[in-house]
């Protein structure tokens, strides 16, 4: 890929505890990207609803599905990507609809969330076949959210 | 994930120390509902001072508390909130549903890319 800066890509299985490593792993590149501390921060929180969703609804009941998530800078663009390979989603419009899910324990605002706190996001998924969501964001563009910190 | 409870007069006060995400919402869920049923207390502050990173997860456990509080006819507000979970807190529109009382201004730090 032309102008490359970095890149890396990161295997781990569908385990609750590789959510908190995946998106300190995607925080330390976006870091060499020269994003401040509180885009850091949403980026975070971007990449952790991308892998929560991958363990939750990409393997239900599962601890033994991959999830690949792969981050790179270039051409002064950040983007990460999240892939699994399991169930994959039925409606992906539907799934990215903001809505209070009926379990009381879950919102229901993970793909709003990611849409919040970068610039784009685009969802593929086939039915068993599995989910790949890819999120960019250029660094110094809060006014490119459409809700942003402060 | 750890919790600290102190009984301040009717208040219950539960001040959480480290990340609320997939990884510790159950456990989460699972201590402050042991000690929401153990101290029936009509004023349930959290206290978020020592949270660094709130995602849906997370949110989930602080609104299932809430709306288990709120159908007993109790309170929660949320008290110490920094700057970064509070944009989370806004996103969800949490402040609409209960109180919300930032942290007090940290000291200042370079806002620089480092980690």
């Amino acid at each position: 890929m032309a102008n490359m800066t970095n890149h890396f890509e990161l295997r781990c299985l569908s385990v609750p505890e590789n959510v908190g490593l995946t998106r300190l792993a995607v925080a330390h590149m976006a870091a060499q990207a020269g994003f401040s501390l509180s885009e850091l921060e949403e980026i975070k929180v971007a990449v952790s609803e991308a892998v929560s969703n991958a363990v939750i609804h990409g393997y239900p009941g599962r601890r033994d599905g991959w999830i690949l998530v792969e981050c790179q800078i270039a051409d002064g663009d950040f983007l990460v990507a999240v892939e699994d390979w399991g169930v994959g989603i039925r409606d992906v419009e539907l799934a990215r609809q903001p809505a209070f899910s009926s379990d009381p324990e879950r919102m229901g605002l993970g793909f709003v969330f990611m849409e919040s706190f970068m610039h784009q996001v685009t969802v593929r998924s086939q039915l068993r076949r599995g989910t790949r969501v890819e999120m960019s964001r250029k660094p110094g563009r809060p006014e490119a959210l459409t809700q942003d910190a402060q | 994930m750890t919790i600290i409870h102190m009984l301040d007069g009717q208040r219950l006060v539960l001040a959480l120390n480290g990340d609320l995400d997939l990884t510790t919402a159950k456990a989460l869920t699972a201590a402050l509902d042991e000690l929401l049923g153990h101290y029936p207390l009509q004023q349930v502050v959290l206290d978020l001072g020592e949270v660094g990173f709130v995602d849906s997860s997370g949110l989930g456990v602080i609104l299932g508390r809430y709306r288990r509080l709120h159908s007993a006819g109790r309170e929660l507000s949320l008290v110490g909130v920094r700057p970064a979970v509070r944009t989370v807190l806004e996103v969800a529109g949490i402040p609409s549903i209960m109180p919300v009382v930032d942290a007090r201004p940290q000291p200042p730090v370079t806002d620089s890319a480092s980690g």
